[in-house]
């Protein structure tokens, strides 16, 4: 593998990360539990939509076929996304949402702060930019998770399933694949090893203050997206996703 | 400051945005929240979307002290008929911001 082969991989799993996530935050909007939370939620969406532009641009010009970012997010199927299975899983209630981007966030922080001493421009620039936005995100849903975790009998018990469920999704955020791993030697993407030392670190203290406990999951661990197999919720996702472009290609807005 | 929240989404809030420095915080709007923290948080969401601050205040509603109808008359009309109070006899020097 070339290394531009490989910083394209890495780039559309970067992108598709953001993008799907953005796709989710998105389904929140005019249905959360308050006006505040509602917009907190599309903030964040948005965020992540225009980390999700970023990306995906400057993975259609590493790529050099001349596929623009609508090409990328509206034109490949279903096998040919790389994002983590962890941002396609559906929203469930406000306490699941809230853990995945709990779990996202302190993932994006630590990769995107060691991101900002790559050898690649793009991803410096990138990385610095992105970097005070999720450093709100992270405020955002570590408030929640303690919150929630430490709130009411209810609110706990809700936080601690959605943490059962999440929590087999997380490892998958730290694989490497062969491409990365030239990318790493490079030192164009930082050692995923030390990231997850960090996250682990973080994401085990917040999760003891908001009173929560790390499920068992019994060795099991889900993965695929990096490879393109993605869990059920995807197809529905980008159906209604790409509905629009699909059966017009040609409309603007 | 009382625990009982005016509603199910907590209590109310008054929003004061500053945009620039050195200039007033100017009142932006109200939320609810259940604390000072969510209260800011959501403050910075719901209304700094578009670059509008630099600084944000927020106070609970209910510790604002309001002038009520009923002392209006006492409280403005004197200002009314003395024209010599406002400064319209002056030239604003141009270059001048935020008088």
């Amino acid at each position: 593998m070339t290394g531009n082969q490989a910083l394209f991989e890495y780039l559309l799993h970067r992108g598709d990360n953001a993008l799907i996530l953005a796709q989710r935050l998105g389904e929140w909007c005019g249905h959360a539990h308050q006006l505040e939370s509602d917009i907190a939620l599309t903030n964040v969406a948005l965020d992540q939509m225009g980390q999700a532009r970023m990306l995906l641009t400057e993975a259609g010009r590493v790529e050099a076929k001349g596929r623009s970012e609508d090409d990328l997010a509206f034109f490949r199927v279903e096998r040919e996304f790389r994002n983590a299975l962890l941002v396609e899983v559906d929203n469930g209630d406000f306490a699941r949402t809230i853990t995945r981007q709990f779990l996202f966030d302190i993932f994006q922080f630590h990769t995107l702060k060691a991101l900002r001493q790559s050898e690649n421009e793009f991803l410096v620039g990138f990385a610095t930019k992105s970097l005070k936005e999720v450093t709100y995100h992270r405020t955002l849903s570590t408030d929640w998770m303690k919150r929630l975790g430490d709130g009411t009998a209810l609110s706990h018990d809700k936080m601690q399933d959605a943490l059962n469920v999440l929590w087999e999704y997380t490892p998958e955020l730290f694989d490497i694949t062969e491409g990365d791993a030239v990318l790493t030697k490079a030192g164009i993407i930082p050692d995923m090893e030390a990231i997850k030392i960090a996250w682990n670190e973080e994401v085990r203290s917040v999760i003891a203050e908001a009173t929560l406990e790390i499920p068992n999951t019994l060795g099991y661990e889900a993965r695929g997206g990096r490879i393109g197999h993605h869990t059920e919720h995807m197809g529905y996702i980008l159906a209604e996703m790409q509905y629009l472009p699909r059966t017009m290609p040609e409309a603007k807005w | 400051m009382t625990n009982t929240p005016d509603s199910p989404q907590g209590n109310l809030w008054e929003v004061f945005i500053q945009a620039k420095p050195g200039i007033p915080h100017k009142h932006a709007g109200s939320l609810h929240a259940v604390d000072a923290e969510s209260a800011l948080l959501s403050a910075r969401d719901v209304y700094t979307r578009r670059g509008e601050g630099m600084s944000i205040w927020v106070v609970p509603s209910h510790e604002i002290v309001a002038s009520t109808e009923a002392e209006a008359d006492s409280f403005f009309d004197p200002a009314d008929d003395k024209v010599y109070r406002h400064p319209t006899f002056y030239e604003v020097p141009e270059g001048v911001k935020y008088l």
